[in-house]
């Protein structure tokens, strides 16, 4: 039996040894530019010495981990990357909920479609052009203020004051990233049985009602799924967003882990320094990811693992 | 009877006026940021200053296109990024379908592990400077390598792909396997031609992140003629705020219609894309919604 099976696999391996030479490149790529920066993480317990190379270097142990710790700018850039992010939730994870449940009850068909593709559409513009966007939108003498003065208000120090910053950022977030959640949101509604709502209707179900025990269901799977993905992610944010937004006058708000590590170790040449940094952070994000996946799974939701 | 359901329907016409009233509502306000800066584009130097543009051009001209487009600093870096995405795509698809063709293969032995390994890529970043210490050793830095290579094969996608060719009917492979057939005949032959729906979605969605990736130029690049329209945009973009700070706002303003004329202008192959990018995109995340 077993050598039938041995002969089986034989047979396979002669007939389909080009699905290996395939794999080749792709495997020689990932190991390259994927698993060669993880085995450099080991930086972090180095003193890196540029001549010396990451191999050659001394190791260290914790100290770059000490010292982060005993760094006040450190704190600084997690305390602000949780509140970016925690924002992000609280407002920019509801919205397109919101969106997709109301949309879901809209008749027309014309209405429905356009306002699909036009919210979608900020997804694709980099950060860059949202950046610049967002100078002119919100600037002193950009177009919100010179409205607000029209209307016989004061000007908002919009992108200079780090509270109203911080609104600027998340506004920002709605706007480019609501479309493309209420697509994920109405894909997962569309699958619903109608005769579902026309029983509830006929059984003298409000809209609401309906809205609450056939739409809001059919949604959870979905709803966690994102949730899981955004607390698993709190800790880590993107580079583009934060760097791009932000501007001198704010860097106390808008400095957050990515661009700290970004302004350590790229501006300042303190490689092993902003790695440990890095690391601590990675670190932290599979721990929550793990952790929230487990949570999930143990409240009967599928998980993303 | 017939009393309730006139009344219900009243009602329920009321409701579906206020929603698309509300979604009408919506749908302009994100689209003007985009009609605010292409109204500036076009405007006069006067009007903007004063602050009356909103979304229509006032004193409509195109001298600050005629000056983006005389700009060979900014064309250049313009078709430099288009060779770029196209070049980028190329490889990405070619090193995806490399690797998700072998990989939904049933039989093939160590695909579990080969898995894990591009899927622990997914969860675990290095972070910014092992990367780019990597690259450095390389000897990749300043060249164009470094924006085509590390980005050049996404996990994501991959699973994509991979489930999507697991969808073909392996009798069709059956068949062809017996009149000798060899894998990399079946792969263009067979999973290739039935696989173009995620092929242009995955497409679409690697060369939407290159035309609009900023940081690894920034982080790899200093040679200002491998500088991306992107970072040459982020640039106009920075000149323009420390001048604002320094108190000659007046004197740069001017340069707004400029600005946002190159901004319009940048976003230009994206708007031609968008009706396919929307078309695929939105196949491309139930395509990403399936796999679970």
């Amino acid at each position: 039996m077993e050598e039938k099976i041995k002969s089986l696999d034989n047979k396979y391996l002669k007939n389909h040894w080009q699905l290996y030479v395939m794999l080749i490149v792709p495997l020689i790529h990932l190991i390259i530019f994927k698993y060669l920066p993880m085995v450099g993480t080991m930086v972090a317990f180095k003193d890196y010495n540029i001549f010396q190379g990451i191999w050659k270097s001394d190791w260290i142990g914790f100290t770059h981990f000490k010292e982060a710790f005993a760094s006040k700018e450190f704190w600084i850039a997690i305390k602000n990357t949780l509140i970016l992010n925690l924002g992000d939730l609280l407002i920019g994870f509801p919205i397109p909920i919101i969106l997709a449940i109301f949309l879901n009850e809209l008749n027309g068909e014309k209405v429905k479609k356009t306002s699909q593709v036009i919210m979608y559409l900020p997804h694709f513009l980099s950060w860059v052009i949202i950046a610049g966007i967002v100078q002119q939108v919100f600037s002193n003498n950009g177009l919100i203020n010179q409205l607000l003065i029209k209307l016989g208000g004061k000007s908002v120090p919009f992108l200079s004051n780090p509270g109203i910053w911080r609104m600027v950022y998340w506004i920002t977030g709605i706007w480019q990233s609501a479309g493309y959640g209420l697509i994920i949101y109405l894909a997962a509604l569309t699958s619903i049985d109608p005769s579902l709502y026309e029983a509830a209707y006929i059984d003298g179900a409000g809209r609401f009602r309906r809205i609450w025990y056939i739409t809001l269901p059919q949604l959870r799977p979905t709803i966690s799924i994102m949730l899981i993905m955004n607390l698993g992610k709190i800790m880590s944010i993107s580079f583009d967003r934060p760097y791009l937004l932000g501007n001198v006058l704010v860097k106390d708000t808008a400095n957050v882990i990515s661009t700290h590590v970004y302004t350590l170790g790229l501006q300042s040449g303190r490689f092993d320094f902003a790695t440990a940094i890095g690391l601590f952070q990675s670190v932290i994000g599979v721990i929550l990811i793990l952790i929230v996946n487990q949570l999930a799974q143990k409240f009967g939701e599928e998980g993303i693992l | 009877m017939s009393v309730y359901e006139s009344k219900s329907n009243k009602k329920s016409q009321f409701f579906q006026f206020v929603l698309s009233f509300i979604f009408i509502l919506l749908t302009m306000i994100s689209l003007i940021p985009i009609l605010h800066i292409i109204a500036i584009s076009f405007s006069s130097k006067r009007p903007i200053l004063s602050g009356s543009v909103t979304v229509f051009p006032v004193g409509f001209n195109t001298e600050a296109y005629t000056k983006v487009l005389s700009n060979s600093n900014f064309i250049g870096s313009f078709l430099f990024t288009i060779l770029l995405t196209a070049g980028f795509t190329a490889l990405s698809m070619c090193l995806t379908i490399l690797a998700a063709y072998p990989l939904s293969k049933k039989g093939l032995k160590g695909k579990g592990i080969i898995m894990t390994l591009f899927v622990i890529t997914m969860y675990f970043d290095p972070g910014i400077i092992p990367k780019y210490l990597n690259i450095k050793s390389l000897g990749l830095i300043d060249t164009v390598w470094s924006l085509l290579l590390p980005g050049a094969l996404s996990a994501y996608n991959l699973i994509i792909l991979k489930s999507f060719f697991m969808g073909i009917d392996n009798s069709l492979y059956e068949a062809a396997y017996i009149d000798g057939c060899t894998e990399f005949k079946a792969l263009f032959k067979i999973a290739i031609p039935l696989a173009i729906p995620a092929i242009a979605t995955l497409s679409l969605f690697y060369a939407v992140s290159r035309w609009n990736g900023v940081s690894d130029v920034l982080y790899y690049i200093s040679d200002s003629n491998l500088f991306t329209v992107q970072l040459k945009l982020k640039q106009m973009i920075d000149a323009i705020i420390i001048s604002q700070k320094e108190g000659t706002s007046v004197v740069n303003l001017v340069a707004e219609n400029i600005k946002s004329a190159s901004i319009v202008f940048s976003m230009v192959p994206m708007l031609i894309a968008y009706p396919f990018i929307q078309k695929y995109f939105t196949k491309g995340i139930m395509l990403g919604s399936v796999k679970g």
